[in-house]
């Protein structure tokens, strides 16, 4: 089941350039929140803090308060691989692991992590395949394919598949469909729908329509700084801020 | 550009017929220049290959592959025992010098962004250009002058030495290629960073770094002076890897320099046992490899 995500006073860093300024936010359970804003704005990195993802990255730090359900995202006694276990990731560009099979790729979160009940994964592999709409397309060829030979498309839903298969309650989704065509794009939005019953979704886009159609909340981001956060209905035809309106309505970005 | 061509065809078809002859004409120089250089590299090789089998291939047959040397002027005898003791030498040198090459690329390539890394890098590549006979030296005083007698093992611990470098950058080289995309999918599943590197991105990368141990293996198998005064050579059947043994380049060496046809004949037929299971070697490597990679990856 998805869980609410809390977040105080979150600042992010890039050596000494800072990304994020003092994020507030509550994003609710089982809904889609979209995050829109130009580029540059600190959108994917705002996704990045909720699983710890950022401090991957040479030179970074956070402070603030992120909590997600119930777990302290960086509590003293939180370890940042258990956070991403619980929160889920697909990323801009599709990133299947090149030299394992579909099967593997679906797999791998939970082989990689000691989880060794054949007949279990078989069960988790096709459910999260079906899920991820993609069962039909690669049934027949589950062990004898690699990942990476895919189309674009097809690839983008098997890292969903690989994402879900870990069993997370949130799931972060930055710019998912941004290197797809329109009708991969559609299959991947008709996904979220299905997907948000089940997980909390959080989905960086670039495309406003895109943002209109799967969420409910959207957030707008700019220079770091989270301006308007609301319904998404009320972000698309009555922003509050001035500038939310300038970039909705193409003034700039 | 292309624009501008266009137009120029429009307004003057001539001239436009002219540039795509030149075009032609600069797009077959450039291939016969490319297939000009290839076969001027492969060259060398073929006529290596062909001269070796010309000399070599008459005096190989069962005898010379199951038999130890005969003394001066007893006819017959071959190179089994230097046949095994290059096997013996080179395992002991793979079993050195691959885990510890391995290990320090992964070590340059995910924690080595700092001044202790191109330190690292640079005495690698340092290493890498000392002469083999020096690397013996060194073997001779780790090993031999300790056991106080020449071993198959000291001659493994120096090839094993001549091994790092190769493999070392080879493996560093092959899982920078790993794009950041495929680790940052492994951690973002909840996957430990070490267990990132061995089963992620260390796999992702596998056909690259056997290519790397292939070339360090391939090197080391036919080197001579870093086993003269280590592994020293030997005319008796021996794997025991504590005594001095015999090993195919070795034999070679002592054969060539021999006054006696029959024995130059050994040697040629050696060096052609020698280039043969090297090339055995790679390819039995290349294709359990193959087997265990999946299709559809570069």
């Amino acid at each position: 089941m998805g869980v609410g995500i809390e977040v105080e006073s979150l600042n992010a860093w890039f050596g000494a350039t800072q990304a994020l300024q003092d994020i507030g936010m509550h994003i609710a359970p089982n809904h889609a929140t979209a995050i829109i804003g130009p580029s540059g704005c600190g959108k994917s990195t705002f996704v990045r803090c909720l699983n710890r993802m950022h401090e991957t990255l040479p030179e970074t730090r956070v402070t603030g308060k992120v909590r997600i359900g119930e777990m302290e995202v960086y509590g003293d006694g939180t370890p940042a691989v258990l956070v991403r276990r619980q929160v889920g990731m697909v990323f801009q560009k599709p990133n299947p692991f090149p030299a394992m099979s579909i099967y593997d790729n679906v797999a791998a979160g939970l082989k990689l992590n000691g989880f060794r009940d054949r007949r279990k994964l078989d069960e988790i592999v096709e459910r999260s395949l079906r899920m991820a709409a993609l069962w039909d397309e690669v049934k027949d060829a589950l062990k004898k394919k690699s990942g990476a030979s895919l189309s674009g498309g097809q690839q983008q839903r098997l890292c969903i598949a690989r994402a879900l298969a870990v069993e997370p309650n949130v799931l972060l989704m930055d710019e998912p469909a941004s290197a797809l065509d329109p009708i991969s794009t559609g299959k991947i939005e008709d996904l979220i729908f299905q997907l948000k019953e089940n997980y909390t979704i959080v989905i960086v886009t670039h495309n406003m329509q895109q943002a209109a159609r799967v969420a409910e909340f959207t957030g707008f981001f700019l220079l770091g700084r989270l301006i308007e956060f609301d319904k998404t209905e009320k972000i698309f035809t009555n922003p509050s801020d001035k500038r939310t309106e300038d970039y909705i309505t193409g003034r700039f970005g | 550009m292309a624009f501008q061509r266009g137009s120029m065809r429009n307004k003057a078809g001539a001239r436009s017929e002219q540039i795509s002859w030149m075009r032609r004409f600069e797009d077959h120089l450039f291939t016969a220049l490319a297939v000009a250089a290839v076969l001027l590299v492969l060259l060398p090789l073929a006529a290596i290959f062909a001269d070796l089998l010309k000399r070599g291939i008459g005096s190989i047959n069962w005898a010379f592959l199951t038999r130890t040397p005969a003394p001066v002027g007893v006819p017959g005898g071959g190179m089994a025992n230097a046949i095994l003791g290059s096997g013996v030498i080179l395992g002991i040198a793979s079993a050195i010098g691959v885990p510890l090459g391995i290990g320090a690329g992964v070590f340059l390539s995910e924690y080595g962004r700092n001044r202790f890394g191109d330190a690292i890098r640079f005495t690698a590549d340092v290493l890498n250009g000392v002469p083999s006979i020096v690397i013996g030296i060194v073997a001779y005083s780790l090993v031999v002058l300790r056991q106080r007698h020449f071993s198959a093992l000291a001659g493994g611990v120096a090839l094993g030495i001549m091994m790092v470098p190769t493999i070392t950058r080879a493996t560093e080289e092959m899982l920078l290629l790993v794009p950041v995309s495929v680790r940052e999918a492994a951690l973002g599943l909840g996957i430990s960073r070490w267990r990132t590197t061995v089963s992620v991105t260390l796999r992702t990368s596998a056909a690259g770094i056997i290519t790397g141990i292939m070339l360090a293996f391939a090197r080391v198998a036919g080197e001579t002076a870093p086993l003269l005064f280590t592994a020293f050579g030997s005319q008796f059947w021996s794997s025991n890897i504590n005594q001095p043994i015999a090993a195919l380049p070795l034999q070679i060496f002592v054969y060539a320099i021999s006054p006696y046809d029959e024995w130059h004949r050994q040697a040629w037929a050696g060096a052609l046992v020698l280039i043969a299971l090297i090339v055995g070697t790679i390819a039995v490597v290349r294709l359990v490899a193959s087997r265990g990679m999946m299709k559809g990856t570069a």
